[in-house]
């Protein structure tokens, strides 16, 4: 059904890229939209430290992805990176200030509170600018010969905005679900109460995106609710709702692990339900995977290098955060 | 506002302000993470406690050196489809999985065990860290290898055709790699930034030293850094001289304009030390110039006949002023580096290296010096090969994305504030750091978390590692 050819396997890694990218940073950047609401300097020193050492690893996957847009799909780097200018400047400008403020804030005690918004501002834009350019994708880009067409505003609609805010809630569950299994205490108790409020958040935004999206093009229509397509689609919101139960009842339980791992199969299953929408378009309704695709020596060359590359990589990266498993304390950081 | 500018104009001093901002970055931790691997193999092989001090201490401000590197980093991978989409659809098939293996053998490399070499000393024990801090190490000069491929490809392309869509693509990947100015750029690059960072460690030692000649990690860190403004300044310029020649192999007009040579000249042509570059008249004014030195340097014979741009349509021209006074501040600042090192060995074998006050207020006033000779040489190289993107290929012009004036001129703003607000305050911080000498004791990047035992040995490590848990 999906032919086995190089631009599909690239499909897949490109997508498999974004993927580790939204759930590594997704929890990181999350903390950040988190960060007012913990306005103790323990707290937020713990919050700091439970990240510090991952953040920057966690970032590398969205070089990743699009430097791996830029060699594997080139037309669609070129044509989605100026269609999404604003939101990419927006999002870049974001992951300065919070990128610099993990070691800003503890090199002055003045001005350190000047970087806690940094942090928090920059991880708010970031993330409200990833949903943004998300749903700016999925209502379709003017395209002309190999170029962009559309104005610079073109990006900003009701549809973007909810795709926007739909994020920011998803990664601030992923931030409060990592916070319950990192933290101890007070923090993790009121981490507990802000899942709840955000799970319920996130469900309704899932919900609102999941009905706008069919409307957006009768392809997306079709593709979901179509026969015989519905067999394979129907599996989606079903597993949706199951996820959704078990992801209640470890949070009534108060587990550790349950809630955050629960929280990524979330998104895991909304992000699959985007790779049902979209495929085989990598510029929705105007270029497919093949037609944005590399020559295939370019795209064979790479991947020898991921085939081998990408399993070290997250072997080491697994190595990095078993180093630093466990809950973080208050006061002592990773020392 | 803005509907009057160029969005190709904008678009590149956009580009020209952000890369400017990052490369002084990346030429810092490039050397600092081997300094640190040095540092830290001093420790483990020695045991003496002035190396873990020092180690603490510079990898505090590689901490936040390096985050700023990330950062602006980050900006310029996704830059090249922002700004220069035309760029990006035509050449990345070619230098797009260069850069994809800079992210897969070198960006993770670094990310993966950054955290460890930051915190994770108590955790994993003296030699795993170690493994760690070589693993940043090897991982900033695969960066290098790759990025450095991947611009010099575009400065001699070789190895590629076009195809049916008007692409660049690779026939054959060993020729677009190791293309032929590729391992001049490398070696000259790395070498700047083990100058560039030499240079900075050198300034903080002599700094602590002009008011404590006894201080025993001042010392040490001052002695290491002149002894690689010694040997390596030196072998810099000769690696400069060796670049400069494949220059004029495979780039003729760029060393034109860095030369100044708007006039071909039959027999033998003249060193111009200084001068105006007059690019609309094409001549130079008030030239002091040395005859035929020129055709000794670039040809090594004093009458071999050397073109000028009057042989190169005008429209081929890159700006001349920039790239003939960008390079002499790159050689300037070069010379005074090989002047320090011979200062500093005169001082050494006289015995005088920490007490020589003229000494130590030289270093002090070099701190900055690597990173303008790095900037000026990337300034000369990147617009000596103007008007071009893939040189003699593919027209800067005809790279741009299509954005109009307006939004280029916003985010370029953005970047300028944003910039001046963020690494002003970074910069402020690293200052603050070195402005404390290292001391007994020195901690790590959490500095304010209760302190561990002093004089911290790698089998002490090991017990606190042990007791950490």
């Amino acid at each position: 059904m999906i032919p086995i050819d190089l631009p599909t396997i690239w499909a897949f890694i490109i997508a498999f890229a974004v993927f580790v990218y939204v759930v590594m940073d997704g929890f990181d950047l999350g903390l950040g939209i988190l960060f007012p609401l913990f306005p103790k300097k323990e707290d937020r020193d713990v919050i700091m430290n439970s990240v510090a050492p991952v953040w920057d690893g966690n970032e590398t996957w969205l070089v990743l992805g699009g430097g791996g847009l830029m060699a594997a799909f080139p037309l669609a780097y070129a044509v989605l990176m100026p269609a999404l200018y604003t939101p990419m400047i927006v999002m870049l400008l974001g992951l300065v200030f919070r990128g610099v403020a993990f070691e800003f804030r503890w090199r002055t005690t003045r001005e350190r509170n000047r970087w806690d918004i940094a942090f928090a501002g920059g991880s708010l834009l970031a993330t409200l600018a990833q949903g943004i350019a998300l749903g700016a994708i999925l209502q379709g880009i003017h395209v002309s010969g190999r170029h962009y067409a559309g104005g610079w505003w073109d990006w900003l609609t009701p549809f973007s905005i909810l795709t926007g805010v739909a994020l920011v809630i998803g990664y601030a569950l992923l931030g409060s679900t990592w916070l319950v299994m990192k933290t101890e205490g007070e923090l993790r108790d009121r981490a507990y109460q802000l899942s709840w409020l955000l799970l319920v958040a996130m469900l309704c935004a899932i919900g609102i995106v999941s009905i706008a999206t069919p409307f957006l093009h009768v392809q997306y229509t079709h593709r979901w609710f179509a026969w015989p397509n519905i067999i394979l689609t129907a599996p989606v919101p079903v597993a949706v709702a199951a996820v959704t139960v078990m992801l209640l009842r470890s949070l009534a339980n108060k587990y550790d692990y349950q809630p955050f791992f629960l929280t990524l199969a979330l998104f895991a299953l909304s992000y699959a339900g985007l790779g049902i929408s979209m495929y085989p378009y990598i510029v929705p309704q105007s270029i497919t995977i093949w037609q944005a695709a590399s020559p295939a020596n370019s795209q064979l060359f790479m991947l020898v290098g991921v085939a081998i590359l990408i399993p070290l990589i997250l072997g080491y990266t697994a190595w990095a955060y078993w180093v630093f498993r466990g809950k973080v304390k208050a006061g002592s950081g990773y020392h | 506002m803005f509907e009057g500018w160029d969005a190709v104009v904008l678009a590149r001093a956009q580009f020209a302000f952000t890369m400017s901002f990052h490369i002084v970055f990346p030429a810092f931790s490039i050397g600092l993470a081997s300094y640190l691997a040095v540092l830290e193999a001093l420790w483990l092989w020695t045991g003496r406690e002035v190396f873990i001090n020092l180690f603490n201490y510079w990898l505090k401000i590689f901490a936040v050196a390096f985050g700023m590197g990330v950062v602006s980093g980050i900006v310029m991978s996704y830059q090249f489809g922002t700004n220069w989409s035309a760029f990006s659809d035509k050449t990345g098939p070619v230098i797009g999985p260069l850069m994809a293996y800079e992210v897969l053998t070198a960006f993770f490399l670094e990310a993966g065990f950054l955290g460890v070499m930051l915190f994770g000393l108590d955790r994993v024990g003296p030699k795993l860290h170690f493994f760690a801090t070589l693993m940043v190490a090897v991982g900033t000069l695969i960066s290098a290898f790759w990025i450095l491929s991947a611009n010099s490809w575009m400065q001699t392309p070789t190895g590629h055709a076009l195809n049916a869509e008007g692409q660049f693509i690779a026939v054959d990947w060993f020729k677009v790699i190791f293309n032929p100015s590729f391992p001049y750029r490398l070696v000259h690059m790395v070498l700047a930034a083990y100058l560039t960072t030499a240079l900075v460690v050198g300034a903080v030692g002599a700094w602590h030293l002009l008011r404590d000649p006894h201080l025993a990690g001042p010392r040490v860190m001052f002695s290491m850094a002149m002894w690689m403004a010694t040997i390596v300044a030196p072998l810099q310029i000769l690696a400069g001289d060796q670049h400069g020649l494949n220059t004029l192999e495979h780039q003729p007009v760029k060393i034109m304009a860095m030369e100044g040579h708007f006039q071909s000249h039959k027999d033998g042509a003249p060193l111009i030390l200084f001068g105006w570059p007059n690019q609309a008249a094409g001549r130079m004014d008030y030239a002091i110039e040395v005859p035929k030195l020129g055709s000794l340097i670039l040809k090594h014979s004093l009458d071999a006949p050397m073109a000028g741009l009057d042989t190169v349509p005008r429209e081929n021209w890159p700006p001349v002023p920039i790239t003939f006074w960008s390079f002499r501040i790159m050689v300037g600042m070069g010379l005074l580096m090989v002047g320090l090192g011979l200062l500093s060995l005169l001082m050494r074998f006289r015995g005088t290296l920490y007490n020589s006050r003229l000494l130590h207020m030289f270093a002090v006033a070099m701190a900055p010096s690597g990173f303008i000779a790095v900037l000026a040489g990337w300034i000369t190289t990147e617009t000596g090969r103007q008007p071009f993107t893939v040189y003699g290929l593919l027209r800067t012009v005809d790279s741009a994305s299509p954005l109009a004036a307006p939004a280029v001129a916003s985010s370029l703003i953005a970047f300028i504030i944003v910039y001046f607000v963020v690494f002003t305050a970074g910069v402020i911080y690293l200052l603050r750091l070195m402005a404390q000498p290292p001391h007994h004791g020195e901690e790590g990047p959490r500095s304010d978390v209760p302190a561990r035992a002093a004089g911290i040995t790698p089998a002490a490590g090991a017990v606190a590692e042990g007791a950490a848990r």
